[in-house]
């Protein structure tokens, strides 16, 4: 069984995020770029399964500038055995992301995409999702367990309240949450073979797919600064004033 | 506990401006060591050793290492953070890939020592002696004993240690009474107390292999007569499994300043019978092999100077952000972050622009050290092997006083919290204090440097140093803008002051050499400061053409305001110190022995 796991290179999440003065966007100029947790978190589990013995080939493959080669090569180096870059420099949304790795995984053909619920850059929850539509192909969002067992798989779902435990029919989306494992380090040796594993790089087109945005942003703004606090003269007051300013209470 | 974060920026720029790594990968058999897979390799050194090593720095300091029954036990946490370290591969990083090292050069792996010894100093300790160990057996071990150490040496699955020092024989091993009675069968017996035995035994590994110094019979007296023995805790069978317990035991661990983590072991050889050793290399010539590992581990000891600075300047930082004590002198509303505080500020840049400057002068000494091991051409080996016998005093002795002075300055920038061991801040005070100390003492490192490496030569090399700095001086020259007025001025004031101070060694070392010798340390101190404002100004004038050509990432502006700040602070102590060399050596020794 092939794997197919999708990394985004994102604002790293050490980096204290800052807004271009002009609201265009977030400042990503010399900031440092790493690969988004929760799709480390794919390829952590892609990994295990491959190490169980229920995979055979992991593929990972990104979207987006030629600098992700890093973040593949960081996915290389955990262990994946070769990668693929979409390569371009348009901005990519959710949809976009989308049609690339379903026209990926039509190539491909692997038997599952393990990938991260959402990005920690834009939080848009979006391209597993769409994914499996295109594909036609089941998912299981928010896994915090993953168990293979021939062409079915048993995805324990974190939802709101508790856990979900739902069996789907391979080929299939996983989108990853933060409890499905803990990513290992990757090791010396295999920093050095990453080096020497296979890097396609192919373009959107030769994918014969349309990336242009089809949202615009309007205007990116930090989030409102934190005003100073008030000193309530009793409790009837801030009784008062949590009922009929912040209506937190009835 | 605070938390460690690698300046991974400013080692890259260091890496790849000032000690020219395009150049060692250049080098036969360090192909691999491109940009891309260092800048990987150090990302991931990164993650580990401020995930896995920096959280237990301080409770290992707490806990400390434990001492029952002839064994040493571990603070809670370290033994599976070795597990992970060695499975991990890191403590194979610079071995010889014949025996299962990666074979990187010792320029990347400087940076990633950096790191271990930042995130956990104590930790750091037990691959440096293992390193140390491997690299002797390494120059004058036989075939055999390569087959039977080396691989799970240089794995990290077995450690080494150093048997050097014994109570009567510390700076002096001339003094060294530990003998080897040799059975006839090719082994030895090794009879002696040895101390001061860093990770002399402990529960990390499954066996420790030791480098002893002792004395066979009929061996000549002094330190002509010291030979080296390997001698392992668990004897080791033909077939490479453990067979039995041999008798070198710790018998005790010293209760220490700092560095409580690392056991500090007294070992006593031969109480039941003898300790079986083998000898490594030729009789009476393992004063000679030592040096060798010597010299690496001075080199290492200087990278703790530089590596307990950037971890007190991270904590002190991110409590002078928080810290909110007072208002702006200058005036303001309410109360401010101490940060804003001219006097915390000065303290900071103190701690900041040193750093940098050790670390420009460490890398660029093992990038030298890495060409004068590899280098095609003979000259070229030769004039850089030059470079870094002059400077490994210098990275030693001068790196690691700054890391007093720049942890004490961490503690002082905590106030009242700094006293207090729970802050953290103190921990790398203590920690550095052992750092002039061992491998040598400061006044060792400044007479090998001031006999040995400039007095026996006339003083060449560090004349060519003088020369090449003299270049990045008329580079400075043509720089636009007062911040490269100050950097120019003040590194020819340093150049001036060193030079003055060399031509007095030169000059008085046969003449007058008690003198000579009462200034060895402000001069190896003023060929540091020197040195290190030599680099800053190297890293000004990158920085300077990287804005020049468009780039517009704030790390360089700030690279020239740190250099500016270095020459202004720093550099400034560069004149004083050439005169305590060359007027202060009658005054030093001017009391009879009587009077004190």
């Amino acid at each position: 069984m092939k794997i197919l796991v999708p990394v985004k290179r994102v604002i790293d999440y050490n980096v204290k995020v800052r807004v271009k003065a002009d609201g265009t966007g977030v400042d990503l100029a010399n900031v440092k770029m790493s690969m988004n947790p929760f799709d480390e978190i794919a390829v952590e589990e892609a990994m295990r399964l491959k190490e169980a013995g229920k995979a055979t080939e992991v593929i990972a493959v990104s979207c987006g500038v030629t600098a992700c080669q890093e973040t593949l090569r960081t996915a290389m180096a955990i262990g994946a055995d070769r990668s693929i870059l979409v390569e371009t420099d348009v901005e990519l949304q959710p949809l976009a992301v989308a049609k690339l790795l379903a026209a990926v995984a039509r190539k491909e053909a692997p038997q599952l995409i393990i990938l991260g619920k959402q990005a920690i850059d834009d939080d848009a929850n979006q391209t597993g999702q769409m994914l499996a539509a295109l594909l036609g192909w089941s998912q299981a969002t928010f896994a915090s367990k993953v168990v293979i067992d021939g062409d079915k798989a048993t995805v324990t779902r974190e939802v709101d309240g508790g856990l979900e435990t739902i069996a789907i029919s391979l080929p299939a989306i996983v989108t990853t949450d933060l409890r499905l494992n803990e990513p290992r380090y990757a090791t010396l040796p295999n920093i050095m073979k990453a080096k020497k594993k296979p890097l396609e790089v192919v373009k959107p087109a030769d994918l014969g797919v349309d990336v242009a945005p089809r949202l615009a942003t309007v205007t990116v703004t930090e989030p409102p600064k934190r005003s100073a606090g008030i000193k309530v003269a009793d409790i009837a007051q801030l009784v008062d004033k949590l009922k009929n300013e912040a209506k937190v209470i009835a | 506990m605070s938390s460690y974060v690698a300046p991974l920026k400013d080692m890259m720029f260091v890496l790849t401006e000032l000690a020219g790594l395009d150049k060692v990968a250049a080098l036969p058999g360090y192909e691999e060591a491109t940009t891309d897979v260092v800048e990987a390799i150090l990302d991931e050194s990164a993650k580990f050793t401020g995930g896995v090593l920096a959280p237990l720095n301080y409770s290992g300091d707490q806990e400390g290492a434990k001492w029952a029954d002839k064994a040493v036990t571990m603070p809670k946490g370290f033994k599976e953070a070795y597990a992970q370290f060695v499975d991990n591969g890191w403590n194979a990083l610079g071995g010889n890939p014949e025996h299962g090292g990666q074979g990187l050069p010792k320029v990347v792996s400087a940076a990633v020592q950096e790191m271990w010894k930042s995130s956990n100093m104590s930790f750091s300790l037990c691959p440096l002696l293992t390193l140390g160990a491997i690299e002797a057996l390494e120059l004058a071990g036989t075939d055999a004993q390569k087959a039977m150490y080396l691989p799970n040496m240089i794995s990290g699955k077995w450690t080494g240690t150093m048997n050097i020092t014994e109570p009567q024989a510390g700076s002096d091993l001339a003094a060294i009474r530990s003998r080897a009675e040799p059975q006839g069968d090719g082994t030895y017996r090794i009879f002696g107390n040895k101390i001061f035995i860093t990770y002399g035994d402990h529960d990390m590994a499954e066996n420790t292999i030791h480098l002893v110094l002792a004395r066979t019979p009929g061996a000549p007296e002094g330190v002509k007569g010291i030979s080296l023995f390997v001698v392992p805790k668990f004897m080791v069978n033909a077939d490479g499994s453990l067979g039995a317990r041999n008798d070198a035991y710790c018998v005790s661990i010293e209760h220490k300043l700092g560095i409580h983590a690392s056991p500090t072991c007294v070992m006593v050889h031969g109480d039941n019978g003898g300790a079986v050793g083998t000898l490594v290399g030729k009789e009476n010539e393992g004063l000679k092999y030592m040096f060798v590992m010597m010299n690496a581990a001075r080199f290492a000891v200087g990278l703790e100077g530089l590596a307990i600075t950037e971890r007190a300047y991270q904590h002190a930082v991110a409590y002078a952000r928080d810290r909110v004590q007072g208002r702006a002198i200058e005036g303001s509303a309410s109360g401010v972050a101490i940060i804003k505080h001219p006097d915390i500020r000065r303290m900071l840049m103190l701690m900041r622009s040193n750093a940098e400057a050790m670390r420009a002068l460490a890398y660029s000494v093992a990038a030298a050290h890495d060409a004068a091991a590899r280098h095609p051409d003979a000259a070229e080996r030769a004039h850089n092997q030059a470079y870094v016998d002059l400077m490994i005093p210098v990275v030693k002795g001068w790196s690691t006083e700054s890391g007093n002075e720049l942890s004490y300055l961490g503690v002082q920038v905590h106030g009242g919290m700094g006293f207090v061991e729970e802050t953290g801040a103190a921990q790398f005070m203590r920690d550095a204090r052992i750092t002039t100390i061992y491998e040598g003492t400061t006044g060792i490192q400044a007479n090998d440097l001031m006999g040995r490496k400039i007095a026996r030569e006339g003083g060449a090399t560090v004349k060519a140093v003088i020369g090449m700095m003299q270049q990045t001086r008329g580079l400075l020259a043509q720089q636009p803008g007062a911040q490269f007025v100050a950097i120019g001025t003040a590194l020819e004031r340093g150049i001036a002051a060193l030079s003055q101070a060399a031509d007095y060694v030169v000059a008085n070392y046969g003449k007058d050499v008690r003198a000579v010798a009462a200034g060895a340390v402000p001069f190896l101190r003023l060929m540091g400061v020197v040195s290190g404002g030599w680099m800053m100004a190297r890293a000004a004038l990158v920085a300077q053409a990287k804005i020049a050509g468009g780039d517009a990432d704030p790390f360089f502006p700030a690279k020239i305001a740190t250099a500016h700040f270095y020459a202004d602070h720093v550099m400034a102590a560069a004149a004083g110190l050439a005169s305590q060399v060359v007027q202060g050596g009658a005054s030093a020794l001017a009391l009879d022995e009587a009077m004190f």
